[in-house]
């Protein structure tokens, strides 16, 4: 065990050193500490149950590093705040644009200046957990944004925090940005994280959020990834305080090996949280969505709902763990997992679980896993649809269903428009 | 409401420590020596007489559970077990291989008399149609008296003891033993295969549908004493059983272990009811004493559109650990479980199924009922998987989980993993306690609180009891809600 440890902390050991000497040094230490003491988590760690972690990463690519002439397109309307290559770049940003009552702040700033709010925050119980993913972000996290969004104050437009690699050959990014709402504020946030060349990027994102009392933030979340050979972890911290609502939808388009993993704790009274998403996998992607909702207060609600679409030879996860902790009565959770076999290789992997220490609730979890409905594909080709793009609406009406409740219109559309792009490019 | 009356009566007899199997029986015993290691997994061999490869098989078994560790993964906590300070053989003293009943000691007769457990064979009264039921009777580490050999003989039933099974039918017990669980399988099996001591023996001949009921009654009785049944049950074309299977221990305050290993084979179109009431001494309202019940149970449908069906009422230990499995080989075959999990006081369950779809249009059904009172932990821990080759496969997952009071957990770990696109896998799960609309309704309506509790669990569970044979349904129904008592404030 002790050896295996060694291993997997030798290889990550040198940018480790780097990165201690750009602030933060505590926290990075005891970071690195908790995830050298296990390394890379195997299947044999029940929390990565379906994915090898372990072996996607043997060989760590070296650190990315930003490099200049390098335009990103903009997918969709926002206020776009763009961290390149591991680096917060504010000239490719839209910091003119931001609304009054929001402030962006480079988290390579905060940690060197060891500014005290952040410093908390990130050293707060919700961000050390002993997940080796998110360890090891915490102790090589490179860059990211801090936004902040004053009490009371509403904006309409959506912000994006665009993470993308450019790099030409496979390089390594550990970026993490926090998201803070003040009491009653309320906002719209993009997260993306794509690539311009499709290399074996080895990506390593967090996004840390926390909710102050009446706070309601609308999250989207697209993995855009190009190619098959990326790996790929994006993590979601979240905290909410006292009627805080949370509504957090993932598109995520497989490319190579991908972990979403969504740690979100219910630290008030009569707060409510969503999780909503859809997968999008082929050829040999997989795709692990792996959530953590603790409650901890009384009268939350929670809903889970996820849609996997699996062609190919792909293989699908859903791993989804409600905790309802002692005292925390009335608690109403309901958390469900769809997924589509659309080839004979694809491969689906569900474990929903309850972990309940209160009585007063009411919490359910359903998983289905099969191929098209006959019936319903029956009932299109009756009326003289023909076959595949019958599939198609009801692959479309599918992955839709996860995005229910998401009230941004124009995001919507362009999620729909990704849907049937990605459906366009399946083999006839 | 009869029903109903009756267990609202039994519950309000009992004291608070409401445990009726308690006492223990006073008879000498023989044991080997304390410990394990070589010399007693030959000891156990010699003493059942038996032929070199089954020594063999021990010894293998026992030489490669030194190389295991004991599981850690499941939902329950407990000091670790000192394997040295366990006796692995105790037998009542008497004649060995006892001819009838009457040779039969009778202080053991009239401890399974206060069981309830019948021993002689009922003659059938004029005009009055019982249910007869064949029972074999494993008193610690040996079977004491099987009843109603001769008639299962002449349908050509065999239905003994292992440990004779092996000297008068070899030939099967070499090719089944085995077959199902590996002996390599986990900790406990592997110990189990070691040391097994006594325990069933079924075999069921083609297109023999077994004329009566079979069941084995478990009784730890001695001190400081493991209990290691092995049972194997094979089912040859077109045939049919159903056996049942209770347990229970005397009061003791310190742990005592039972690490059981149950086979199952069901050959083509063959079908196998598997029911247990476990009601092991589950320690007082402390948390004291109580069976560590880590039980290893397997079906394999090897043959086309055979049909295994798990049906368990667990109310007793102060652990369990115990998922009867299904292993979906045959064409067309069919798994089910079915399950209430009761538990209260201080005892942890961690209990489920798993059901392996190996061949095509294959199903299977669980249902599941767990129900935690007082300070106790109850899991559901289940694995449903398709193979590449199932093609058709399905299932069906009911979960269900009601909590009684604010101190206990209700925790449900399913595990689903489909490789074939026409699998068909349908998972629900939900967790709530005894609405107060239904309690309000029913005490509204004159019923005490009690009462009304028992008659929404009984509600809660009864599309397992259903499943169960009759008289068990009854004996089941009570034991709920004995083992609830003292749960409603």
């Amino acid at each position: 065990m002790a050896q295996f440890a060694a291993a997997a902390g030798d290889a990550f050991a040198p940018m480790y050193e780097e990165m201690k000497l750009r602030g933060a040094a505590g926290l990075r230490t005891a970071a690195w500490e908790t995830f050298a003491a296990k390394g890379l988590p195997n299947r044999r760690v029940e929390s990565w149950h379906y994915t090898d972690l372990k072996a996607a990463l043997a060989r760590p690519a070296p650190l990315a590093i930003a490099r200049g002439g390098v335009e990103v397109a903009r997918a969709h309307d926002s206020i776009r705040l763009v961290v390149l290559d591991g680096a917060f770049r504010p000239e490719l940003s839209d910091l003119a644009a931001l609304p009054r009552g929001v402030t962006v702040q480079p988290l390579r700033e905060a940690l060197t200046q060891g500014t005290p709010g952040i410093m908390a925050l990130l050293a707060s119980d919700d961000v050390r957990t002993d997940d080796a993913a998110l360890s090891l972000n915490t102790a090589l996290m490179q860059d990211g944004v801090v936004l902040r969004i004053a009490d009371g104050v509403t904006i309409e437009r959506p912000i994006e925090i665009a993470g993308v690699l450019s790099s030409e050959e496979a390089r390594s990014s550990f970026t993490r940005s926090l998201v803070v709402l003040g009491k009653g504020a309320r906002a719209t946030i993009v997260e993306t994280a794509g690539d311009l060349t499709g290399v074996a990027a080895q990506d390593n994102q967090a996004l840390i959020v926390r909710l102050a009392p009446g706070a309601m933030l609308d999250l989207f979340t697209h993995a855009a990834g190009q190619g098959e050979t990326q790996t790929r972890v994006m993590s979601l911290v979240a905290h909410l305080d006292e009627g805080a609502a949370l509504s957090a939808f993932s598109l995520i388009e497989g490319a190579g090996l991908l972990r979403r993993q969504m740690f979100v704790r219910i630290d008030g009274e009569h707060a409510r949280l969503a999780l909503q998403g859809a997968t999008l996998a082929r050829g040999r992607d997989h795709v692990d969505v792996t959530l953590v909702v603790d409650h901890a207060k009384p009268n939350g609600q929670s809903r889970e709902r996820f849609r996997n679409i699996l062609d190919g030879s792909s293989a699908g996860v859903f791993q989804g763990k409600t905790i309802v902790r002692p005292g925390a009565q009335k608690t109403d959770g309901v958390m469900q997992s769809k997924a589509v076999l659309l080839s004979d290789s694809a491969t689906m992997n569900n474990k929903p679980e309850l972990e309940i220490f209160a009585d007063d609730v009411q919490c359910g979890h359903g998983a289905t896993c099969g191929r098209l409905d006959k019936d319903q594909l029956f009932y299109l080709m009756a009326r003289g649809v023909p076959r595949g793009e019958a599939e198609m609406l009801l692959i479309e009406g599918f992955a839709n269903e996860a995005f229910e409740g998401f009230g941004n219109e124009a995001l919507r559309s362009f999620i729909s428009a990704r849907v049937s792009h990605w459906m366009s490019g399946r083999a006839a | 409401m009869a029903a109903l009356k009756e267990t609202v009566s039994v519950v309000e007899s009992i004291d608070v420590d409401a445990y009726k199997y308690g006492f223990s029986t006073d008879i000498e015993s023989e044991k080997a020596p304390k410990g394990l290691n070589e010399d007693i997994v030959r000891y156990i061999s010699a003493k059942k007489n038996e032929p070199a490869w089954l020594t063999q098989w021990r010894l293998d078994a026992y030489k490669r559970w030194l190389t295991m560790t004991e599981p850690n993964w499941a939902r329950v906590h407990y000091p670790s077990v000192d394997y040295q300070d366990l006796y692995y053989y105790a037998a009542p003293k008497s004649t060995p291989g006892p001819k009838s009943l009457d040779d039969v000691d009778p202080e053991l007769l009239r401890t399974y008399e206060k069981l309830g457990i019948p021993l002689r064979e009922q003659e059938i009264l004029a005009g009055v149609e019982t249910r007869r039921v064949a029972v074999d009777a494993v008193f610690d580490s040996v079977s004491v008296a099987t009843t109603f050999k001769e008639e299962l003989g002449r349908a050509g039933v065999i239905f003994c003891p292992i440990s004779e099974a092996v000297q008068t039918h070899p030939e099967l017990v070499k090719k089944y033993l085995g077959s199902v669980v590996p002996v390599t399988d986990n900790f406990y099996a592997t110990l189990n295969s070691a040391v097994f001591s006594d325990g069933s023996f079924v075999y069921i001949p083609k297109g023999v549908r077994c004329p009566m009921e079979l069941s084995t009654y478990f009784r730890i009785n001695e001190q400081k004493t493991g209990q290691f049944e092995r049972t194997l049950i094979i089912a040859d074309e077109g045939s049919y059983v159903s056996y049942l299977e209770g347990c229970t221990a005397p009061k003791r305050d310190e742990n005592q272990l039972h690490a059981a290993v149950v086979e199952l084979v069901a050959l083509d179109d063959a079908e196998i009811k598997y029911s247990t009431v476990q009601n092991w001494y589950p320690g007082d309202s402390e948390g004291r004493g109580g069976i560590y019940n880590f039980v290893t149970k397997r079906g394999d449908c090897r043959g086309r559109n055979s049909h295994i069906s798990w049906t368990q009422v667990e109310t007793g230990s102060a652990i369990t650990w115990k998922y009867p499995s299904c292993i979906l080989r045959g064409e067309g075959s069919q798994g089910e479980f079915y399950s209430i999990a009761v538990s209260n006081g201080y005892q942890q369950v961690d209990s489920g199924t798993k059901m392996l779809h190996l061949g095509k249009n294959t199903k299977s059904r669980i249902i599941s009922k767990g129900i935690s009172a007082g300070r106790s932990q109850n899991t559901y821990r289940g694995q449903v998987s398709a193979h590449r080759k199932a093609d058709g496969a399905r299932n069906f997952t009911q979960c269900d989980s009601l909590l009684i009071g604010q101190d206990c957990g209700a925790h449900t770990v399913p595990y689903i993993e489909s490789k074939n696109p026409s699998a068909q896998f349908e998972h629900e799960a939900t967790t709530s306690k005894i609405s107060e609309d239904q309690l309000f309704y029913a005490m509204q309506r004159g019923l005490p609180a009690e009462e009304a509790t028992a008659l929404i669990v009984n509600g809660f569970v009864r599309d397992v009891l259903q499943q169960l044979p009759m008289e068990f349904a009854v004996e089941a129904q009570k034991l709920i809600s004995i083992s609830l008592e003292g749960s409603v404030g």
